[in-house]
């Protein structure tokens, strides 16, 4: 009984007892709705509580069984998970507030299921940040995405049964070729898989041996999006927009790049990849990975596809952050987790909103469309700057480090990478609020123009929450900067 | 009593399948066969309880002593086979039940069982036995009532696959007779203990090399390593539901144990690994059967046949496991034998569920069918997780070892070719998931209803155990790993 009581262990039941009275309550709208919001917020509450007793000092763990030999599934908490569970709790809330407003004005069908499915994802994504060794972590990535599977696939159409397909099939043959292969690789050569400061592989492992392993990983996480496993992330998108904020822009694609973070930290330690220039590669598969998507972005007209490069390419700095193997370079990472969480899901909510109540889904025919949705143009223009790196927004802080990193790094081509990125990311995705509040409907100067109401009210808040998050990540970095910065002591 | 358990394990289901004949009532002998594979469970666990405890059991037949008279030895790793056999009839049989009254006809039932008894001796006879003729005599008992057990399908087809079987099959027993011979004619014995420690005076003759590589090929046969699989997809296709899950099971892990008695007990690791090349020969066949077998499935309309192919694949993970020749390595292979019994019993009983209600598993016909058979459908992802080996399944559990022996025996490549094709199961098993689960049904199609209860409840335990054993995979490892230093005589 014991341990049911472990904060850690709650953090993944929380949200699968949600999940079984969610289909317990299915018929009844309401009350299911009611479950979603309270066990969402119980979670956070939970997570914040760890949260607290991590900054006393207190140093939880939790160990279940073993299903290999000498490997139990086991949790810790560190800084890395601490931060990505925090986030990931508390969008939940906001994702469930707006995922009411989004599905019944959407009108979708199978609403149980896709609630059921949802807590399922978060219950694995809690499981994945806490995770104390590699084979935990990979035993949960896996699990989120055949949880995410049925929910990408919602629709049911045949355009869903493709994107579903390349969903599953780049992130589980990524999975299963590459990322288990280094896995079991490093279990091999070290004898360990446990998340140790500093690294566990032996010192006298040859520098393009690392190298080959350090490539691997960051190609066999796949839900990390590096070119050319990318295309996943496009094709989630025809998933119903609550899946896109919240999965594929908060839960799935982060746990990839935590898991870069994870990886490069404790399973390599920045030394080891510092000595042997064992990244160096990988640095430029992510610059090519942050530049060409920005460009792809560019030329996309849907607003959720330009959204999804959008986030490749974003993705991309923060495993170039990892790849730098510099403190700096690993803090901006872990910080851009959150800041870009909090701004990209700010779009995707709005996108969301736009397609509920205009039923638009191209960029060009967004003009005007903000003198009548003007909260959600508003939130939308928050969520562009914090994504571009603009004071006063939180995404500010965490290009800020990166920069820095490139800097004491002195690796300068990716320095100019992240500069011209940032000036990408201002022509790809000011424009469509400016000229949703600036430029007229051309229907409307027809006298076409079908009357647009503002999105709903669950949405509207929700966007209200995220984008003010965008902010106080700005004004009060603080705590984000401590937490991550705990990974370096000293 | 106690004593004589070796004996009773084979005796009491042969009487009862005679007794089968006799009582000419279907119920009846469903009870009678279902019965007796209870307590030959209740046998099995007791003889594997009392190898732990107190090692090897040897109990010599009729009361006359080895190597004279008949032995039959139990020791670790057969002991966990006669659990695994007994233990799938176990659980089969229920499901058989239902399942065979829609399958066969009436007045065969009672002859069925009978057959199914004889087939479910002859497997425990060849594990059990210490004698290499008595393995013949089992293996000819069991192939004989599997050509019988197809042949009772309704589907006719299913007369031309058992004769083709049979023809394969009884090639496959002959080289392994030829091989016995052979070994008999050197040494003068036919006890398997008797063998191995005469074989090692004659290692350098001609006569030893011929009947290693006859009984090589006569149990690659039976087993089905590539290229000697052909007789297996129209064999499992074709025969009725119940009978495809429990020799699908049973019927290949059993000949791959025969080939693993004979390579460790009587030839010894040293002959068969050091002075005959049988690693890189295995080991190639193996990488080629894994991605042979599984491109073939990709491209299979019917599912039966899909997994048959799927099956050529898989068993070429245990082979691979066996030819690398190091403890660990033959432990993944035992455990792949075990975890794969579990796999494909599931996700043939689940098709069998899918024909109990649709009358065929052609790819076509199951569209849209999740909607309808959700349950049914349900345990079939679940058995393909397993076969693709997702963590917290029984196949993730088997992969793991395996490429951490392949590993630990100095390979990079095998891991590698392990890998990559578990990703051609993602594609076949996926194939039929996005067609039930998201093609609509086809517009002539007859709606059908859930599988009745007496399907679910047995197709579902399978399911748990495949999970039980992936979550708690330390469990069966540790024991196999004994059991596998056994057989290499590490202990």
């Amino acid at each position: 009984m014991a341990m049911l009581e472990n904060p850690l262990l709650l953090a993944m039941l929380i949200p699968l007892i949600g999940g079984a009275l969610i289909l317990v309550t299915g018929k009844h709208a309401n009350l299911r709705e009611a479950v979603t919001l309270v066990t969402a917020s119980t979670l956070f509450w939970n997570v914040f509580g760890i949260y607290q007793s991590w900054q006393a000092g207190q140093a939880l763990e939790l160990k279940l069984l073993e299903t290999v030999a000498g490997i139990p599934i086991a949790f810790k908490v560190e800084p890395l998970g601490m931060l990505f569970a925090l986030v990931a709790s508390f969008l939940w809330i906001v994702t469930s507030l707006y995922a009411i407003g989004y599905m019944r004005g959407h009108h979708e069908q199978h609403q149980t299921r896709f609630y059921f499915f949802f807590a399922i994802a978060i219950a694995s994504v809690m499981g994945l940040t806490f995770s104390a060794n590699l084979l935990t972590l990979f035993i949960f990535y896996e699990v989120l995405t055949l949880s995410t599977f049925p929910l990408v696939t919602h629709a049911g159409t045949d355009a869903a049964r493709q994107g579903g397909r390349t969903y599953l099939g780049i992130l589980l043959g990524t999975s299963i070729a590459f990322f288990l292969l280094a896995l079991i690789a490093t279990w091999a050569v070290s004898g360990s898989l446990e998340f140790t400061r500093g690294g566990i592989l032996p010192d006298d492992l040859p520098a393009p041996a690392v190298a080959l392993l350090y490539a691997l990983f960051l190609f066999g996480v796949g839900k990390a999006a590096l070119m050319p496993f990318h295309r996943w992330l496009p094709a989630a998108m025809v998933a119903p927009t609550p899946v896109s904020a919240l999965l594929h822009a908060v839960a799935v694609v982060k746990a990839g790049v935590f898991t870069v973070l994870k990886v490069t930290v404790y399973i390599f330690g920045i030394e080891t990849l510092q000595q042997g220039q064992a990244s160096e590669w990988m640095l430029y598969v992510a610059g090519a990975t942050v530049l060409l998507a920005s460009l792809i972005a560019m030329t996309k007209d849907n607003l959720k596809a330009r959204l999804a490069y959008s986030t490749v390419s974003q993705l991309g700095y923060i495993v170039m952050g990892a790849a730098l193997a510099h403190q700096l370079g690993i803090i901006g990472g872990a910080m851009h987790i959150a800041t870009h969480a909090f701004g990209k899901i700010t779009l995707f909510f709005a996108a969301g909103a736009i397609m509920v109540a205009s039923h638009k889904t191209e960029i060009s025919q967004m003009r005007g469309l903000g003198r009548v949705m003007p909260i959600t143009f508003a939130a939308m223009l928050i969520g562009c700057i914090s994504i571009i790196g603009l004071p006063p927004m939180g995404g500010t802080w965490s290009k800020w480090f990166l920069v820095m990193a490139t800097v004491e790094t002195e690796q300068w081509v990716m320095l100019a990478i992240l500069l011209i990125s940032s000036l990408l990311n201002i022509a790809y995705l000011l424009p469509i609020p400016i000229r949703a509040f600036y430029s007229t409907d051309p229907d409307r100067i027809k006298g076409e123009a079908v009357a647009i109401k503002e999105a709903p009210l669950f949405c509207l808040i929700a966007m209200m929450i995220s984008a003010s998050g965008c902010l106080l990540l700005f004004i009060y970095p603080q705590p984000l900067y401590e937490l991550v910065s705990a990974l370096f002591p000293g | 009593m106690i004593n004589h358990y070796p004996a009773l394990q084979i005796v009491l289901p042969l009487i009862c399948a005679p007794l089968c004949v006799l009582l000419r009532r279907t119920q009846l002998t469903w009870l009678l066969a279902f019965t007796v594979t209870v307590i030959s469970l209740g046998i099995a666990i007791t003889l594997y309880g009392q190898v732990v405890q107190q090692g090897e059991i040897s109990y010599a037949m009729g009361g006359w002593a080895p190597p004279i008279g008949i032995e039959y030895r139990v020791d670790r790793f057969n002991g966990l086979m006669l659990i695994l056999i007994s233990a799938i009839a176990a659980i089969v049989l229920p499901f058989a039940r239902t399942s065979v009254a829609k399958e066969v006809d009436q007045q065969r039932q009672p002859l069925f069982w009978a057959a199914w008894l004889l087939c479910f001796t002859g497997l425990l006879g060849i594990v059990i036995t210490g004698d290499a003729f008595n393995v013949f005599v089992f293996l000819e008992i069991s192939s004989l009532s599997t050509y019988a057990l197809i042949a009772c399908s309704r589907d006719r087809r299913a007369l031309t696959s058992a004769y083709q079987y049979l023809i394969m099959g009884t090639i496959g027993a002959s080289f392994i007779l030829i091989g016995i011979g052979l070994l008999y004619m050197l040494t003068g014995t036919l006890n398997m203990a008797d063998l191995a420690a005469r074989l090692p005076e004659v290692t350098q003759t001609r006569t030893l090399k011929t009947a290693f590589v006859f009984i090589v090929v006569g149990c690659s046969l039976k087993l089905a390593l590539f290229p000697l699989h052909l007789w297996m997809p129209n064999a499992y296709a074709y025969a009725p539901s119940a009978v495809t899950a429990f020799i699908a099971a049973t019927a290949t892990k059993v000949a791959i144990y025969v080939m693993l008695r004979f390579f460790f007990t009587i030839f010894g690791a040293d002959f068969s690994f050091g002075t005959m090349p049988l690693g890189e020969v295995l080991m190639v066949l193996s990488v080629i059967a894994m991605f042979s077998g599984s491109l073939v499935a990709i491209y299979e309309q019917n599912i039966k046949r899909m997994l048959a192919y799927s099956s050529v694949a898989q068993i070429g993970y245990i082979t691979l496991g066996i030819s690398l020749a190091t403890t660990t390595g033959l432990a993944a292979g035992m455990l792949h034998l075990f975890n794969h019994a579990m796999i494909k019993a599931a996700l043939f009983m689940a098709l069998g569920a899918v024909v109990y209600r649709l009358g065929s598993c052609r790819l076509e016909r199951m569209a849209g069918l999740a909607k309808q058979m959700p349950w049914t459908m349900a345990a079939f992802v679940a058995g393909g997780l397993s076969l693709i080996g997702v963590p917290l399944t029984a196949g993730f559990v088997s992969k793991w070892y395996l490429v951490t022996a392949a590993f630990d025996a100095g390979w990079t490549i095998i891991p590698v070719a392990i890998l990559l094709s578990s990703l051609l199961a993602v594609v076949y098993v996926w194939k039929v998931v996005e067609v039930v689960y998201m093609r609509p049904a086809m517009v002539d199609a007859t709606p059908v209803q859930e599988a009745p209860i007496s399907l679910l409840i047995p197709l579902w335990i399978m399911v748990a155990a495949n999970f039980f054993f992936g979550i708690q995979g330390n469990l069966l490892w540790q024991t196999v790993l004994q059991a596998a230093r056994q057989l290499a005589g590490e202990i």
